[in-house]
């Protein structure tokens, strides 16, 4: 039997942290991976430290402490910006899940099929992360690296996210496919946040998840889509080369080419909607 | 570490380790069994409960973050001794608990979104029971519970002589949805040393095991194949092909090799990279074209070709006919492996008493576990007693041994109670599957849209052992022409040895299979003729006075046509909306369509006799005997139903014993729908029995009515009243034996194989999103003629309940060993997947069957699958030829054939 410690401030998690700990939050994809085990390494729990809780507007925009659940989220008074990410949330597992569930366990954990990364990644989101020797942030795209890898040194810590407050009126949403309605790991998702001045297309974001080892941003869509007419017309806009980012693969949830396919067509529906 | 936190509004205090799951607390450390575990995994919902008022999987939370909080389970939904909350008795009055063991986290779900609103809606209640699996009951009658809580319920006892066809609440639904039933992990003694089982990580594989001294002397005992004095079991007297610990040998990936036995926690804390096994892989035998190829390595020594069996029926000239027919269609059908993930894992404990070796197990079948375990253990059956436990589902995969022969073994050895409680990762390797199946079909019929001719071959892939291979492939030629009238018939059936999992027995017993391709047969011959395609099928449906193809004259009780003429209005009207809707163009398509099947009820063509009895103690307690086992379909219920009326009493007044093989009768296995038809007719008997010995010890003519008060029994007949003392009477016990009436069949399949048989029609409305390939079923109306419908509400449950799991088998289950081992990636319909099932139920009474009752556990299933791939037919154009149907087949089978269309 390991160490278990659940500080109540992030000092205290972060000395720990000088030596390895296995961090534990919402426990959804921890206790997952020791079906039938026996836990026996150190455990770093930081679910007792309050800093790391919640959601509150800052003068640039939005700070989400990292252990805000995903029904936290979806309770949280906050604009429709983040409706995508609202979205999302409720597709995390069941309600159980969101019940437990922490933001930055998802994006720890790394999952290409991450419900909540395509969203975040659409929302420019910004990771914070801390140390004994201080904190840094990153944008969310470099601090996941790969399948289960992320930027986390040793000694660190997620603490929160950083969401930038939107130059125009945002809209977002998201869309999960899946074999089946709840509980279900995605064979693609999209999000996209879209900004609107003047009844066209002022800046948009746009995420693919489940199609490549990390879910992408899409530049080139992003760029096709500015000055567009925000209407129903905009998902028209959709091109397949736009998609080159992506690097689905077979697997039993689908085939490569199919990933392409439905996410082009995810992406059409998606930006139909919040511009209509 | 020490904390405290309130459980269900008591201080409770708590000490271990904190990184213990809340599930594991509750149910170990404080002995609140009722939160249920079903995979440890968040995948299944089984062990929610509310922590801080909001519903979590108690398996995933850490002990060290419960200190302080308020933790809420079934056992607090009580207001008070015999006090259920009113959504406790929502779920009874609704029959919305079958097997009872996702109940608990159902109602725990259920309970963080009543609390806040009484009157949810639909989707709302969709939300909140969305993490939690139910296997059995499709989830309407879940759903219906909860919208309906505040609705207050009817009382529905019904008078003596009435009970049949009536909806009283299941007999042991009150310890379902208190959490008190005792289900296979619920009831562990304390003292108990634990099995932890070494599986074989390859699908074929070469052994040597190295020293064991070293685990032997950390544990009590390392079991290995030389530790099982007779190491075979199998279903099938002759074939005990299945080696309780593999010797030298592995035949597929999940293969019991050792057994660890220890106190818990020691056996846990030893990984398999820790047991000295020396493994020497060999390409696996996978598929049945790998096993049938001609230098195909043999899985089973004696079984050459890796044939395990095949057979078929014969009648007419079905070569010839088919030059006759005006119209023909062929197709060939695939089918995976298919799991049956019940929501409780197996698991078990036993306990040596003297010479006796006692196993209280999850079961469907504990004369079989007996005969079985006794054979393992060089005993005699009768120092082997099997109490079953609570079953927490089954169908079809709690009939072969799971956890009972090492149990049982250690307990003998070590003189200590020893349990083994599965994993779901376990369950899922080592447990059988559905078989997959290749069928090949060929039919035929005349300008008149009469069937004349069919030719089907099916081959089965059986996996690494027999178990119910025979069954599936002696099953099936019998059935594969489907519930329609035709004169020249061929029919084949055969199943392969591979190294997969073995398959065995899992509702339908592979008709389910073979009805996705003589369904697929209907609508093609109908589409041909321009016939619309429930027409087509009435017209051709089995009626009462026709021959099947086995050369049985059905003499009464087929009520095929009596289903479709049901669906015919749904049919039309739904029609009418699909067109109107699919006229608005858009990537939503829309379709509908209809399967039928018959089952035949029971063993084929094998004596499968059930023996109960009823006793009526002189302190007046009535009691019936019951070998029968519940596992979820309601057969508790039922059969005091039939027995209640046949000695003329209330049900209300009965206690019931059930599965205990030291005090019920054999009443056989259930499985083959059997037991409503067999156990329930002998239950008929047994009270008619008693109430014979009654009216002579009252001198009373048949018609007299009984009252039971106390010790005291009344027998009023006419003007006479007369009382029975009990006392001086002493005990009565009647006793009513039936096995079905079946002949052998000869080498062409001539024979009378069941004694009666199960008919049905589904319909299905679907929408397909064509772009993403995705099938929403909207709607299935599902018309059974049972024969007689003992307890419509379980009737109706055991239809919903079939229906979603045939949604399952077309839409999404899919085993692959190694790769969907989990809950997970292993996917089974949710309640967002299971769309509004209407029940029709057709009651063509069965002179055999009590009451005129049929069976409906398998037929439930047979036709769903069908029915949602016609409908996706009717919206798409594409025939889907292999199940399931993942949205990435059928959206590279549309993109198929528009290219075809374009070219």
């Amino acid at each position: 039997m390991g160490d278990y410690l659940r500080p109540r401030d992030l000092d205290e998690a972060l000395q720990a942290l000088t030596r390895p700990f296995t961090v534990l939050a919402g426990g959804t994809d921890f206790y997952p991976a020791r079906v039938g085990r026996t836990v026996a390494e150190d455990v770093l729990d930081i679910t007792g430290i309050a800093a790391l809780r919640g959601i509150s507007e800052t003068e640039k925009g939005w700070r989400l402490g990292a252990t805000t659940t995903w029904s936290e989220l979806v309770d949280a008074g906050v604009p429709p910006l983040f409706d995508g990410l609202k979205q999302a949330a409720r597709e995390v597992g069941g309600r159980q899940i969101q019940n437990a569930g922490t933001m930055a366990g998802n994006i720890c954990n790394a999952s290409p099929a991450a419900d909540g990364v395509p969203a975040l990644l659409a929302l420019d989101t910004q990771v914070e992360l801390a140390s004994l020797a201080g904190t840094r942030r990153l944008p969310l795209a470099s601090f996941i690296t790969g399948v289960r890898r992320t930027a986390l040194l040793p000694g660190e810590l997620v603490t929160s996210f950083h969401v930038p407050r939107p130059q125009h009126e945002a809209r977002s949403a998201f869309l999960k496919l899946g074999a089946r309605r709840y509980l279900v790991i995605s064979i693609a998702m999209a999000s996209v946040v879209v900004e609107v001045a003047d009844d066209r297309i002022a800046a948009a974001r746009v995420a693919v998840g489940a199609c490549s080892p990390v879910a992408q941003r899409l530049p080139e869509l992003e760029q096709a889509l500015l000055g567009a007419p925000a209407n129903a017309q905009l998902g028209e806009r959709v091109e397949p080369g736009q998609l080159a980012p992506l690097s689905p693969i077979d697997d039993v949830r689908g085939s490569a080419g199919y990933r392409n396919d439905v996410a082009l067509v995810l992406l059409r529906r998606l930006l139909s909607e919040v511009a209509a | 570490m020490k904390l405290q936190f309130t459980l269900n509004g008591r201080e409770t205090d708590w000490d271990g380790a904190p990184v213990t799951r809340l599930a594991a607390a509750l149910r170990d450390d404080l002995g609140v069994t009722g939160t249920k575990i079903g995979c440890d995994a968040g995948d299944c919902g089984a062990c929610t409960v509310l922590l801080d008022g909001r519903q979590v999987c108690a398996c995933l939370v850490a002990m060290g973050q419960v200190g302080g909080r308020s933790v809420e389970t079934v056992e607090g939904l009580e207001s008070g001794e015999d006090t259920i909350a009113a959504l406790q008795k929502s779920f009874l009055d609704h029959g919305a608990a079958q097997c009872g063991i996702c109940t608990p986290g159902m109602l725990m779900a259920a309970q963080e979104l009543v609390r806040r609103n009484g009157k949810p809606t639909r989707a709302e209640v969709e939300d909140t029971l969305g993490g939690v699996l139910c296997r059995c009951t499709g989830y309407g009658k879940i759903v219906d519970a909860v919208m309906d809580v505040v609705a207050p319920s009817s009382d529905r006892a019904p008078v003596a002589g009435e009970a049949v066809g009536a909806r009283i609440v299941r007999v042991d639904g009150h310890a379902k949805v208190t959490g008190r039933d005792v289900f296979g992990a619920d009831a562990i003694p304390g003292d108990a040393l634990w099995v932890r089982v070494v599986r074989s990580p390859y699908a074929r594989a070469r052994f040597e095991l190295g020293d064991l001294a070293p685990l032997r002397r950390r544990l009590a005992a390392v079991l290995t194949a030389a530790d099982v004095p007779f190491n075979g079991y199998g279903i099938y007297p002759d074939v005990k092909d299945q080696p309780v610990l593999a010797d030298g040998l592995v035949r597929y990936r999940g293969e019991a090799v050792i057994a660890l036995v220890g106190e818990r926690a020691d056996v846990m804390a030893i990984r398999d990279d820790e047991v000295p096994i020396t493994w020497m892989p060999e390409v696996p035998v996978l598929g049945v074209d790998a096993a049938m190829a001609a230098d195909a390595p043999l899985v089973q020594a004696d079984k050459p070709g890796n044939l395990l069996l095949n057979g078929g029926v014969k009648r007419g000239d079905a070569a010839g006919a088919f030059e006759a027919c005006a119209a023909v269609v062929e197709g060939t059908f695939e089918t995976a492996f298919v799991e049956h993930a019940y929501i409780e894992p197996e698991a078990g404990w036993a306990l040596r008493v003297g010479d006796r070796i006692e196993i209280h197990a999850t079961t469907q079948t504990p004369y079989m576990d007996r005969d079985e375990v006794a054979n393992l253990m060089r005993l005699k059956p009768e120092a082997v007693r099997i109490v079953p436990t609570a079953c927490g589902g089954g169908f079809g995969g709690k009939l072969d041994l799971s956890v009972q022969p090492l149990i049982a073994i250690a307990a003998w050895t070590l003189g200590r109670p020893v349990a083994l409680v599965y994993t779901r990762p376990e369950s899922m390797a080592a447990s059988t599957k559905r078989h997959p199946a290749r069928v090949k079909a060929k039919f035929g019929c005349g300008a008149d849209g009469k069937l004349l001719a069919c030719d089907v071959t099916a081959t089965f892939d059986t996996g690494a052992y027999a178990s119910w291979g025979p069954t599936v492939a002696n099953r099936v030629p019998v059935h594969a022409m489907g519930p329609y009238a035709i004169p020249n018939v061929r029919t084949w059936g055969e199943a392969f040895f591979t190294n997969g999992p073995p398959a065995g027995a899992f509702r339908g017993f592979g008709v389910p299979q073979a009805a996705i391709a003589h369904e697929a047969m209907m609508d093609g011959l109908a589409d041909q003729l321009g016939i619309d395609r429930l027409e087509f099928r009435h017209r051709n449906a089995l009626r009462a006075g026709d021959t099947t193809a086995t050369g049985q004259t059905l003499a009464h009780s087929a009520g095929l046509a009596q289903c479709l003429d049901a669906l015919r209005p749904h049919w039309q009207a739904a029609h009418e909306k699909i067109a109107s809707f699919n006229a608005t163009g858009g990537s939503r398509r829309r379709g509908i369509g209809v399967g039928c099947m018959w089952y035949g009820i029971g063993n084929t063509s094998m004596s499968n006799p059930s023996r109960m009895r009823v006793g009526l103690s002189p302190a007046g307690t009535l009691t019936l005997y019951s070998g029968a086992l519940d596992i979820g379909q309601g057969s508790n219920t039922i059969m005091v139903q039939i027995a209640a009326d046949a000695v003329g009493l209330l049900a209300s007044q009965f206690a019931l014993v059930t599965g205990d093989t030291d005090l019920t009768a054999d009443a056989g296995k259930t499985s083959a729908s059997r037991q409503t038809f067999v156990s329930g007719k002998a239950a008929e008997k047994a009270g008619q029995d008693l109430r014979q010995q009654i009216l002579r010890l009252a001198n009373a003519g048949p018609g007299a009515t009984l009252s039971l008060d106390g010790a005291s029994l009344s027998v009023r007949d006419g003007a006479e009243l007369r009382t029975i003392d009990l006392v001086t009477a002493g005990p009565l016990m009647g006793e009513g034996m039936f096995d079905p009436p079946t002949t052998p069949l000869d080498a062409d399949g001539q024979g009378v194989p069941y004694a009666t048989y199960g008919f049905a029609a589904q319909l299905a409305e679907v929408e397909v999103d064509v772009e993403l390939g995705t099938v929403k079923v909207l709607r299935i109306v599902a018309a059974h003629d049972v024969g007689r419908a003992i307890n419509p509400t379980l009737v109706e449950g055991q239809i919903q309940g079939g229906v979603a799991q045939g949604l399952g088998l077309a839409l999404m289950e899919e085993y692959l060993p190694g790769r969907t081992e989990n809950l997970h990636d292993y996917l089974i319909p949710t309640v967002g997947d299971v769309p509004e099932i209407e029940c029709l139920l057709i009651e063509d009474r069965e002179p055999l069957g009590p009451s005129g009752a049929k069976g409906i556990g398998e037929p439930a299933l047979v036709p769903t699958a069908p029915a949602i791939l016609g409908a996706v037919h009717h919206a798409t154009g594409v025939r889907v030829h292999r199940v399931p149907l993942l949205p990435h087949r059928l959206r590279e089978a549309i993109v198929e054939k528009s290219r075809a269309e374009m070219t």
